[in-house]
């Protein structure tokens, strides 16, 4: 037993909304699991483990789900095991449940990751429970204002993301937010939550679900014959970092620069901006997109905004972010990262539909959590070898 | 030939386990860490990948874990993964990394402060939420039931849930850490008034603080750190319905998958430490694991003499660990559970050479 590749060969989500009320959470992931299977042309069955990955309990005030959802997710008989490392929890999930098949343990793994965050009070369970607190936008605003002020970044930037994610969630029949009429106007009349940060640059609050199905090579092979290409992993990275001490550099984490290199060094990238081909970013508020395009190397220091004001990171531009819509559409908390590593892979599986990036040979994924402590990385390709 | 794809246990500590402490769950970890590093002479500057089991229900706030990070010193940014289950569980997912081959050394622990809740209020919450958590059942009243079914199918007596509790507290007065011990007469246990019945007090396990952490080291490395490295030739975990109504009780299917597929029956097994947090379980997994009479079962006292959720499981590790490092052993089983009535279980097969 040693590194073996890793195919994903099936995804699935729900379609996210404010409140799912008719489903219970059992329900909710079985809705993305079965999408995950049907389009992997699998079973319950044909599972060998199941990984489940959800951000904090209290969400949803109940304690290790995992239990309460092994029958749901066909789990019994089988492993199945539970990742929480905050806001990347869903990232973690899909490196997790890929590094069981990797380390030639398991063929086919069950990857979900959910969260039904209108069973609680979201915002009090982001600030921890205590009182009076920031909720996560609160906790950013200050790295977004440093950001602005380092880099000389125009205001408008934060607004354009917030334009483009929407739009782009319009060809996104699971996002959350549809919202036809939205306008740099209208962002920029939004009201104000947390300088700078408007209320049309913040992420919903959503309840939902995502589902990835990896198998091993022999699996990835075979879906390719039967002309479902699969997305091979081609790196997975994690970092974590603590998050509060002299020399920390919140705004450009070393964590993120680190893991970055890690999951390119892995992939045989030596210029992302140039091999890849699209990015699913984890973006809840609108300034992550141009400070996760710098803190990941793929624009220089200072220079992530101009990307976003050039029009580089739009849906048919030169390097698209976030074609799904991203978390600016949809945030179920514990499942937006799982969705990030999804909707990559679907794009060099060419199964995106209408927001599909020509040509996507080269996707990367990213999933940030906690005060932008914790890394979760993935690249995927169309093939194993696709710079050769 | 093959390259040695092995993994082993190289390290390991425990805090004391006590009924409780002043001192924070990141006390706790930054403590046993440098413990567990130093065990196999490592500091954190070598540790290559860590992942921490914890509950945030028992520390009792949200992104409870992430503090945490400072008990491991990640700084440099670390290679890091949480679960929301006892450290055994961490030990799987670091088992599974390091089969990777491109890093060597990971730190694994658990940890909880049982003391700062009242379990009677927590555990009914990692039950059904529909059917089960608004019965306000406790873990002690599943495992009350389980008892029940298992004392009416004759498997076993209370006479025999007594004598685990008897052996486990005298066996616990030889183990530093453990929290409750005692030389108790059989018959003076058994002349107590149910707490639950069937259970009586001694069938029940302590509240406790306290952590675990353990050093992995892939083959490549791990003869280079320690004289006797401890190999996982085995590690296998595996769930069951959740609903007890719905499972007999008399059976654990998940544990002998488990323990089938971690190779228990490959070989002869000389200790085994059981995570059976109540008497009668013990008795049941050492049926469904075919433990010879002559196996020693918790010598470390196991989970009745202290019982630090979430630690529990990696605690029995860490002491299956010790007897193949220190205590002269070849071959010992450790075993981890979570859930109502053993619903989820994890076997490790342990070897020294």
């Amino acid at each position: 037993m040693s590194f073996q590749p890793c195919a994903v060969v099936g995804v699935g989500q729900t379609h996210h909304k404010s409140r799912r009320k008719d489903v219970s959470f059992g329900g909710l992931v079985r809705e993305a699991a079965l999408r995950a299977l049907d389009d992997a042309q699998l079973t319950w069955r044909d599972i060998d483990a199941v990984v489940l990955g959800k951000a904090p309990d209290l969400f949803e005030g109940v304690m290790k789900p995992e239990l309460y959802l092994t029958d749901a997710l066909g789990a019994v008989g089988k492993p199945m095991f539970r990742v929480h490392t905050a806001g990347s929890v869903g990232g973690t999930t899909g490196i997790v449940a890929a590094h069981h098949v990797q380390a030639g343990v398991h063929r086919r793994v069950l990857a979900v990751a959910f969260e039904k965050q209108s069973e609680g009070n979201a915002q009090f369970a982001l600030g921890s429970g205590r009182g009076a607190s920031l909720g996560a936008g609160g906790a950013f605003a200050p790295f977004v204002r440093a950001y602005i002020k380092r880099s000389g970044a125009p205001e408008h930037i934060g607004w354009k993301v917030a334009v483009k994610d929407r739009k782009n969630a319009l060809k996104n029949e699971y996002a959350h937010l549809q919202l036809p009429d939205i306008s740099i106007e209208k962002v920029k009349a939004s009201p104000m939550m947390w300088e700078p940060i408007r209320y049309l640059e913040s992420c919903p609050s959503s309840d939902g679900a995502c589902a990835v199905v990896f198998t091993d090579e022999d699996g990835g092979k075979a879906a390719a014959s039967d002309g479902r290409p699969p997305a091979w992993v081609l790196g997975t990275a994690v970092r974590s970092e603590p998050g509060n001490f002299p020399g920390r550099d919140a705004v450009r984490p070393q964590g993120a620069i680190d893991a970055a290199w890690d999951v390119y060094g892995q992939a045989g990238i030596t210029d992302p901006r140039r091999q890849i081909d699209v990015a699913e970013l984890y973006v809840p508020f609108s300034w992550y997109e141009p400070i996760w395009l710098e803190g990941h190397d793929i624009a220089p220091v200072g220079e992530g905004w101009r990307m976003v004001d050039r029009g580089e990171t739009e849906l048919t531009g030169s390097f698209p972010v976030n074609p799904s819509g991203g978390v600016l559409s949809s945030n179920p908390i514990g499942a937006s990262g799982l969705l990030r590593f999804a909707e990559a892979a679907n794009q060099v599986r060419g199964r995106a539909g209408e927001h599909q990036v020509d040509g996507a040979r080269v996707a990367l994924a990213q999933a940030y959590g906690a005060n932008s402590q914790y890394f979760a990385m993935w690249v995927v390709a169309s093939s194993l070898q696709p710079f050769n | 030939m093959a390259a040695d794809d092995r993994i082993a246990i190289v390290g390991w500590a425990q805090t004391p386990m006590v009924r409780h402490t002043e001192q924070s769950e990141t006390q706790l970890l930054l403590q046993v860490i440098t413990d567990a590093l130093d065990s196999c002479g490592l500091t954190r500057r070598d540790v290559d990948f860590t992942c921490l089991g914890s509950c945030d229900y028992i520390s009792g706030q949200p992104f409870s874990f992430v503090v945490n990070l400072d008990a491991i010193g990640a700084w440099p940014p670390k290679r890091d993964s949480h679960v929301e289950m006892d450290g055994a569980w961490a030990l799987y997912e670091a088992w599974l990394r390091l089969h990777h081959g491109d890093i060597d050394i990971a730190v694994v622990t658990g940890s909880g402060r049982s003391s700062t809740a009242d379990p009677a209020q927590i555990y009914p919450m990692e039950m059904d939420p529909f059917f089960l958590a608004p019965l306000g059942a406790d873990p002690v009243t599943f495992a009350a039931l389980q008892a029940r079914a298992l004392l009416d199918a004759g498997r076993v007596t209370e006479r025999q849930m007594a004598e685990v509790a008897a052996r486990s507290r005298r066996d616990a007065r030889h183990n530093p850490n453990a929290q409750v011990c005692g030389d108790d007469d059989v018959e003076t246990l058994l002349r107590d008034d149910y707490v639950r019945a069937p259970l009586r007090k001694h069938d029940l396990p302590p509240i406790t603080d306290g952590a675990c952490a353990v050093v992995l080291a892939t083959a490549r490395r791990a003869r280079s750190l320690v004289e006797r490295p401890v190999w996982i030739s085995g590690i296998d975990h595996r769930a069951e319905i959740h609903n007890p109504a719905l499972r007999d009780l008399t059976d654990s299917p998940s544990t002998r998958i488990a323990a089938a597929a971690a190779g228990v029956g490959r070989g002869e097994i000389e200790v085994a430490e059981l995570h059976a947090a109540f008497s009668h379980e013990e008795l049941l997994l050492r049926d469904v694991l075919g433990l010879a009479d002559g196996v020693a079962v918790n010598p470390s006292g196991g989970a009745l003499a202290a019982n630090p959720i979430m630690a529990t499981g990696l605690v029995r590790i860490s002491d299956a660990a010790d007897q193949i490092a220190h205590r002269g052993r070849h071959r010992t089983l450790a075993h981890a559970t979570s859930g109502p009535c053993l619903q989820q279980n994890l076997v490790c097969v342990l070897e020294g050479e």
